[in-house]
């Protein structure tokens, strides 16, 4: 099992708040618009050094998404800031209509998104985002695992033509990426190779597959991690490589069982190379208040889980 | 085109409408019918716009943005005949592998159009953005809007109101379509308003008035709108309008909302719309 080094904590919010900035230096096209959360977002340095390409749209999310694809019509490249309910849900017809199936150039980037935003509850833990977002058709979905990852994410996405959902999340959370990274939008990452399972993890549980990994080389199970940070368009060859070379896949998202990284996989494998798949994910429920590690723990998220799922995967091998 | 010329393309707007309706049976010829006359002015008359090479970012043309995507057969009508696509097309609507999807759709790629609208409420907070990225551009253009009266339930149509009051998009003129009518009955008996203006007023936008159903009222109407963008409020026009306006037994009801003619009452329909020098498609 490689060893990843912790080189600091960092919630994603402010990678995707660098990246922007970044993004925004880079293009002049980049544009900014956010529903009352900018501080929240991490928009406000943006705001500060861009206050003519920062575009307030109060709580009012529909209009937001609807001003974003007017302004990609426009030529420009709007970056939208809310919470990942907000961002999906609230907004769904708005971003199906005017963004996805009109094909525009609008970067929906999606904060304290899954358990791990905590204390607020389950009305602001939105576990279904994955599965709205991937459905659409034409749409990307990224959810990059630290905050390295997430503004190398941020700055890629500007680059790249077409609607994009970006997930990340508010707590302070290991930071393991190399700084400055090329992030290749639908590219899967392989952290460490192993023989007997492969996990595959997104987002804030790529960490805890880390972990997951480090307890099952002690107890000599040779685990295969990979990061998938982006669910859509999905990285089917290295998934494929992966499964045939271990037999048994494990899946790890802090999202819904139902329409989430697990699916995405399960339907690969299912159509290419049946093999046992362990999901890793939350039972169909919602969230509650709590501190995020407790949420992981009650809501089996954790490393534990991500161990128990691995070896369960192993004794179903065909 | 003066004014007669406008009536002759409006009358030929409306030919084109319910062939559009009549040849596949589906789609919504009432509210296209009672805009005929609008759209026409608009298109033929008071829009710079570049119909032989369309563009999606419009830059220095004005833009128009229907977000009551559901009258697309006048929205096809006046650009083909505007020059964005050829006339015969006009054969294909509401057909498989059509350009001219029932709603109006970027999708298929049809010169013309900016963005899908029919899910309704969300054109006007689209043709913000645009009103937005001209600002940017310094591009001192219009973006021209026409929403539909039962559309104002949408409460997404109050957000972008209010935006647009707010943010000061002065280079936005929108057109109410007020012909009264929704699909389940009148709008004063599903859930009304008895005015209007005054909310739009309310929120701080210039608000005007007009018949949309007589063009040299429209020819004078929209000029002193026009004259009212860049004072740092949107316009809008209050537009009363006949939905079937043109074919007597189209008037006054919601019946044709969304429903197409049979035979004998698309001769009788054509029969009250003389046949024009511009022919049919």
């Amino acid at each position: 099992m490689k060893k990843f080094e912790i080189t600091a904590q960092k919630d994603t919010r402010s990678g995707f708040g660098a990246g922007l900035l970044e993004a925004a230096r880079l293009d002049e096209r980049v544009v900014g618009l956010c529903a009352d959360l900018t501080g929240s977002l991490m928009m406000d340095a943006f705001q500060k050094e861009y206050p003519h390409r920062f575009f307030q749209a109060g709580i009012a999310e529909a209009n937001m998404m609807g001003l974003a694809s007017g302004l990609a019509i426009g030529g420009k490249i709007p970056f939208t800031g809310t919470f990942a309910n907000f961002s999906t849900g609230r907004v769904y017809d708005q971003i199906r209509q005017s963004i996805a199936y009109s094909h525009k150039n609008v970067k929906i980037c999606a904060s304290h998104a899954g358990l791990t935003l905590g204390e607020d509850g389950a009305t602001h833990q939105i576990l279904e985002d994955i599965g709205l977002m991937k459905m659409l058709p034409g749409m990307t979905v990224i959810n990059p695992c630290d905050y390295n990852q997430t503004k190398a994410a941020t700055l890629a996405i500007a680059k790249y033509y077409g609607p994009v959902y970006l997930r990340f999340g508010r707590p302070k959370w290991p930071v393991f990426t190399p700084e400055n990274q090329v992030f290749e939008i639908g590219k899967a990452l392989m952290l460490s190779e192993g023989a007997d399972v492969s996990i595959f993890a997104t987002g804030h549980l790529v960490w805890k597959a880390i972990q997951a990994g480090e307890i099952l080389a002690e107890k000599g199970i040779s685990a295969e991690i990979i990061n998938i940070h982006t669910i859509k368009p999905l990285d089917g060859e290295a998934v494929l490589n992966s499964a045939r070379k271990t037999r048994c896949v494990v899946t790890a998202e802090e999202h819904q069982i139902n329409g989430g990284l697990g699916d995405s996989i399960a339907q690969i494998l299912a159509r290419n190379l049946p093999t046992p798949v362990e999901m890793v994910a939350v039972m169909d429920s919602f969230g509650e208040s709590g501190k995020p590690e407790e949420l992981l723990t009650k809501y089996h998220l954790d490393t534990s889980d991500v161990v128990a799922a691995a070896e369960r995967a192993i004794t179903r091998k065909i | 085109m003066d004014s007669t010329q406008l009536q002759v393309m409006a009358t030929q707007v409306r030919r084109d409408i319910l062939r559009q309706v009549y040849n596949v049976q589906s789609g919504h010829p009432g509210g296209s019918l009672g805009l005929a006359d609008y759209f026409t002015a608009l298109f033929f008359h008071f829009m710079k716009h570049n119909p032989s090479a369309f563009s999606m970012e419009a830059n220095n043309e004005d833009v128009f943005i229907l977000s009551n995507g559901h009258v697309s057969p006048v929205y096809y009508s006046v650009l083909a005949r505007s020059g964005y696509f050829p006339v015969s097309e006009l054969n294909t609507f509401r057909l498989i592998n059509s350009r001219l999807q029932g709603h109006p759709a970027t999708h298929e790629g049809l010169p013309g159009i900016r963005v899908a609208t029919g899910s309704l409420g969300q054109g006007l907070s689209v043709a913000a953005g645009i009103a937005l990225s001209k600002k940017l551009n310094k591009d001192d253009r219009t973006i021209y809007v026409v929403t539909g009266d039962g559309e104002l339930q949408e409460g997404q149509i109050w957000e972008a109101v209010m935006y647009a009051a707010h943010n000061k998009l002065d280079n936005m003129l929108v057109a109410v379509d007020f012909n009264g009518q929704q699909i389940d009955g009148s709008i004063t008996d599903i859930m009304g308003f008895d005015e209007i203006g005054s909310k739009f007023a309310s929120f701080g936008w210039e608000v005007m008035y007009m018949d949309g159903n007589n063009m040299d009222e429209i020819l004078t109407t929209v000029p002193q709108a026009q004259s009212k963008l860049g004072h740092g409020k949107p316009v809008v026009i209050i537009m009363k309008t006949e939905m079937g306006q043109g074919v007597d037994f189209m008037m006054g009801t919601h019946a044709w909302h969304g429903k197409a003619p049979n035979a004998e009452q698309f001769e009788k329909a054509m029969a009250q719309l003389p046949v024009t020098e511009l022919g049919d498609f």
